[in-house]
């Protein structure tokens, strides 16, 4: 087995028992980035090779030294290009900040620093984290390294296609509709957007304040609970994070599932859902029966009004958040412009992508006067049902089980020209955000050779307990192990 | 509700963003289709329902009023990435603002 | 006979708190720095940076709420102002919209000594400050200095209470007088730590339907203020005259020129597409919060003044003089616990200190003399032992010094000679230098012994008693 092939949780062990060093798994994952990123296109920007083995150099001094500062120091990892990191190109995948260094890090890039984590690149998404296939990336799109003709999901397509080429042990993603857990399901690996509040967003390139939250994509739910146990946790710099006691995850893990109560709401069975999604999706909730859990079936009759409760929310907030990019302080500025006005119009049509200006326009349309109540409004009113529908379930039971798209990875370019099919992506991962609920995909069976995903929805703050569950029925479901067949000699559907 | 060309022209001068005769005509219809599917919410019946304009039970966040030194450094950072000119001079700068000059929206 | 047209003056204030740091960073609140100097991600609204409120801001602009009498929000939220200009960073403004900080509070209008009008405060909320725009007309280029952006803000609406320009003035010297108490903000107006705009329309006497209104900008000064909306008073009322409509615009007021002019682009052409700022959670205050600021607030300005006439006797003149300050009236009221005499303390605050404080540009917290002091002069001129003219020496060299009065008396040795004895050397050797005016008086001109007095005054330095040696001089020459 090739190092890079392990789990974080693996390496960590691998380096903690001295077998391997973190300059040999930097030196793994590079050579498998020269095989396989040139048909992935999961990066954006790759650091120099000798920063980073620099870094794995101090970080194996120290650990000989008997100093590490946790059990990931040494693991290489990938940010997500709309968290900010210091010095380092940040670019939310758009023109806009093409050339743009942030002058300072995020919460979440200074908490995997701390815990040695080591980074290899900025991950590839769709601009400003606006789109379901990492399509809408201003520099090219990422592929499925289960099938390159097909899109990872998006936005965090990158991120989750990194980790499932083994290009990275785990990455950051952020998820405002189910950015992480979408491309988490296309591309058969874990992903989890936690509680709002619960990682906190400073450094995190807004694009829809009330719904963003960063979450962890890994190769299994163990390398989960140990990332989120990193990120998680109350930063006085963002007013929404929650003051809260840290946890321990990991120690949830392991422990009996029997007698969870377990709620399947029909409402995600039906709209547009593949047959093969359903199949796999029902035979993982059989398995949870036999482990001893209870599912009944529920009703959330609210389901269908998020996704277009989520483009309004979601358009509004990121209409106000991206108006900053006008060409006056950084990044991109139109050439030729007279006066200000030029200014503006030029940067911004030329700086932004199609589906950027297209929920800009949404959202400014949601807001402005004369539409505000009819859909703005609306809108905040409609998400105070669909967050009822959650409080309800939760009355009587432990979590949610849903599918995490309803169909598994789409062919590139098939949704490209049809916005409304492409927001449909997103039917069942909009409501956890919208609602503030944690929500986790895991993968859980292939059909036709491209994985499948299920979401477990949980309570606020319970994300020990939904780790506690997937990692039991991680174990049953025998995904585990399952690898893309993308590699250096190995037959691509696509090597474009 | 259907959305004009005249309507998507005013939106996107309220975003400051110069649409190509061809874009008017895309955004206009891709409007219609996504509004029509938004107009679902009109099934609901909205009328004593509280809008949420929070999603936490958060309230009265509060930092202490204790000043930091300015960082010059990271001042000068940011300036030598601006796009404007007099970066040396500390200013960053725009095309001339035409005193109470603004487009029509 | 009433006059033709009824004045109505609404104002919209805008006042820079004092805080250390700003509304939602750490950066400095100061002003007067090089240009971006004074920033950070924050401020600056890079990607990806969130705002943290200010306790502060949160205590000051109660504070200003509850002076104002208004009713302070139990529940408040911020929300988001969008709008596109290079001296805001982010293209939107962090302020309140439908749920301001506090509403419905009221500023009682006191002239001479009376009550003239209740002008209603329609609203105080919370919001950020934006950046200067420098423009270079030459080089055809606007430079941008963001040391302002985030400077915490209060925005304070009145209802269209106000019935003329003077009002508007008296307004403004109110508030900023009650601001200044609270120490809510230095409403240096030459620093636009205070701004004000002002809507203006007329209507026909007797009718309460609103005319159609006209805002004025760019007024500096109070003063400026009241000369902005005297020009439209005029300008208005001939529109009117002639059969006119008053067009609803924004006005920009040319202090050179002396007029207002009509600005381009209407403020009516504005979405502002405000909607509840995500980043911060709302703000709900409890009672127990509210009595401890209402227990913390100092005695409002309107108050004392109504209370100095009241209880010291003093002039609605001398009253609004004292209570001009916060600190100029404490002095008042601390000197009255060394010297109980009001009239007499309000006289030489009044007169001799102010003159003092005036020539030496100083405000009363930043001299040596205390309360304490002036008390002491007071008494010793009381005795009768010290001259009015040697006091205000006294008084001078107390200022500068913060000797007190009985040490620089003693001292200088400027205690007034009463006795008799020693006076009368001092007369009989007048009377033998000056026997032409000892004959005048005896001729009958009984003016004489001013002459007299002055130069026994003269031999001793001013310390001679002027009553006793005028009766001296009475007795020694004969009646
Ligand atoms: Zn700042």
């Amino acid at each position: 087995m090739n190092l890079y092939e392990k789990t974080a949780y693996d390496a960590a062990m691998a380096l903690e028992k001295k077998e391997v060093t973190s300059v040999e798994l930097v030196e793994s994952v590079l050579g498998r980035i020269s095989e396989v990123e040139k048909n992935v296109k999961g990066f954006i920007h790759l650091i120099e090779r000798e920063t980073i083995l620099e870094e794995a150099r101090e970080i194996d001094r120290l650990r000989a030294k008997g100093q590490r500062s946790s059990i990931l120091a040494g693991v290489p990892m990938a940010l997500k290009d709309n968290m900010c990191t210091m010095g380092i190109p940040t670019t939310c995948a758009s023109r806009i900040l093409e050339d743009y260094r942030p002058p300072y890090n995020a919460h979440v890039t200074e908490k995997l620093q701390q815990a040695g984590t080591v980074l290899i690149g900025k991950a590839n998404m769709d601009e400003f984290a606006m789109g379901s296939s990492t399509e809408n990336s201003a520099f090219y799109p990422t592929h499925n390294p289960w099938d390159t003709n097909r899109v990872p999901g998006g936005s965090s397509g990158g991120s989750a296609a990194l980790v499932a080429a083994d290009e990275v042990f785990f990455s950051l993603g952020s998820d405002t509709g189910g950015s992480v857990r979408q491309p988490a399901s296309l591309c058969g690996v874990v992903g989890l957007k936690p509680t709002y509040g619960l990682v906190s967003r400073y450094g995190l390139i807004a694009f829809a304040s009330s719904l963003d939250q960063i979450g962890p994509l890994t190769k299994d739910v163990r390398d989960c609970a140990m990332v989120l146990e990193i990120i998680a946790g109350n930063d006085s710099r963002d007013s929404t994070s929650v003051p809260r006691e840290k946890e321990s995850y990991s120690s949830y893990l392991g422990r009996d599932i029997k007698g969870f109560k377990v709620a399947m709401p029909k409402e995600y069975f039906q709209e547009g859902i593949e047959e093969a999604v359903r199949e796999s999706v029902m035979n993982a909730v059989v398995l949870c029966i036999k482990l001893g859990v209870e599912v009944e079936e529920v009703s959330m009759p609210h389901t269908s009004y998020a996704l277009p409760c989520y483009y309004l929310v979601g358009t509004a907030e990121a209409s106000s958040n991206l108006a900053r990019y006008d060409g006056v302080q950084y990044g991109f500025r139109a050439p030729d412009q007279d006066n200000l006005i030029e200014l503006y119009l030029k940067t911004r049509s030329q700086g932004f992508g199609s589906e950027v200006k297209r929920r800009i326009m949404l959202g400014t349309y949601a807001l402005s006067s004369g539409y505000y109540d009819a859909y703005y409004l609306n809108s905040l009113k409609a998400r105070t049902l669909i967050r009822q529908d959650f409080e309800n379930v939760f009355q009587n039971y432990d979590l949610i089980i849903t599918p995490t798209s309803p169909s598994p990875a789409f062919v590139r370019g098939e949704r490209l020209d049809d916005p409304l099919t492409m927001y449909l992506s997103d039917i069942y991962t909009t409501t956890a955000n919208l609602a503030g609920v944690p929500a986790i995909s895991i993968p859980c069976g292939l059909a036709d050779g491209l994985p499948v995903g299920l979401q477990i929805i949980g309570r606020p703050f319970d994300e020990g307990r939904m780790l506690q569950f997937c990692f039991a029925l991680e174990k049953m479901l025998g995904f585990k192990g399952l690898k893309p067949k993308i590699s250096a000699d190995g037959v691509l559907k696509d090597v474009s | 509700m259907n959305v004009s060309k005249k309507e998507v022209e005013h939106v996107a001068a309220l975003a400051r963003l110069a649409l190509s005769e061809e874009e008017k005509i895309l955004y206009t219809d891709q409007f219609n289709v996504i509004l029509e599917y938004i107009h679902r919410l009109n099934e609901l019946n909205l009328e004593n329902i509280d809008p949420m304009t929070h999603v936490q039970q958060l309230r009265n966040v509060l930092r202490k009023d204790i000043a930091k030194g300015s960082e010059k450094e990271l001042v000068v950072r940011i300036l030598e990435e601006s796009p404007g000119k007099e970066k040396e001079k500390g200013f960053f700068s725009v095309p001339p603002v035409i005193e109470g000059f603004e487009m029509e929206e | 006979m009433s006059p033709e047209y009824e004045v109505v003056i609404g104002l919209e204030v805008h006042v820079e708190l004092l805080t250390e740091s700003k509304i939602f960073c750490s950066c400095p609140n100061r002003f007067g720095e090089a240009p971006n100097t004074n920033v950070c991600p924050v401020c600056l609204g890079l990607p990806g940076s969130l705002p943290v409120f200010n306790e502060s801001v949160l205590e000051l602009a109660v504070r200003a709420s509850l002076a104002l009498n208004c009713t302070v929000s139990s529940y408040s939220k911020f929300d988001r102002k969008n709008y596109f200009y290079p001296d805001l960073p982010k293209a939107y403004q962090v302020s309140q919209y439908d749920f301001p900080l506090a509403k419905e509070g009221f500023l009682d209008l006191l002239k001479d000594g009376r009550s003239i009008r209740k002008v209603r405060i329609e609203r105080l909320h919370l919001e950020e400050d934006a950046g200067k725009l420098i423009h270079d007309q030459k080089e055809s280029i606007s430079y941008v200095d963001y040391n302002r952006c985030g400077v915490p803000l209060v925005e304070i609406v009145t209802a269209p209470d106000l019935r003329s320009p003077g009002e508007a003035h008296l307004f403004l010297d109110w508030l900023k007088k009650i601001l200044l108490y609270t120490g809510v903000s230095d409403c240096k107006m030459e620093e636009g730590s205070l701004r004000c705009d002002a809507n203006i329309s007329l209507r026909p006497s007797g009718t309460e339907t609103l005319g159609r209104k006209v805002e004025i900008k760019n007024m500096n000064s109070f003063r400026a203020v009241q000369k902005g909306l005297e020009y439209e008073v005029i300008r208005q009322k001939q529109i009117l005259r002639a059969g006119g409509r008053v067009a609803m615009e924004t006005r920009r007021w040319d202090e050179e020129k002396g007029v207002t002019a009509e600005m381009r682009g209407k403020e009516e052409a504005h979405d502002y597409r405000y909607f509840p700022e995500p980043d911060l959670p709302p703000l709900m205050l409890d009672e127990n919060f509210l009595s401890r600021m209402k227990g913390e607030l100092p005695e409002l300005p309107e108050k004392r003044y109504l209370r100095f006439m009241e209880s010291y006797g003093l002039s609605p003149y001398q009253a609004e003089i004292i209570t001009s300050s916060k600190n100029l009236a404490d002095f008042f009221e601390d000197t009255l616990l060394h010297y109980p005499h009001s009239q007499k303390v309000s006289n030489w605050l009044t007169g001799e200190l102010f003159g003092l404080l005036k020539t030496s540009v100083k405000e009363i917290d930043d001299i040596p003399l205390t309360p304490l002091h002036l008390g002491e002069l007071l008494k010793i001129l009381d005795e009768g032992t010290l001259s009015s003219t040697l006091a205000k020496e006294v008084l001078e060299e107390s200022f500068l010094s913060g000797k007190l009065p009985r040490e620089i008396v003693q001292e200088k040795g400027l205690l007034q000679i009463s006795g008799e004895k020693e006076l009368l050397l001092i007369v009989e050797d007048v009377i033998n230098n000056y026997p032409a005016a000892v004959k005048d008086y005896s001729d009958g001109n009984k003016k004489a012994v001013g002459f007299l007095v002055g130069q026994a005054m003269k031999q001793t330095r001013g310390q001679a008693n002027p009553q006793v040696i005028t009766e001296l001089f009475k007795k020694r020459l004969g009646k």
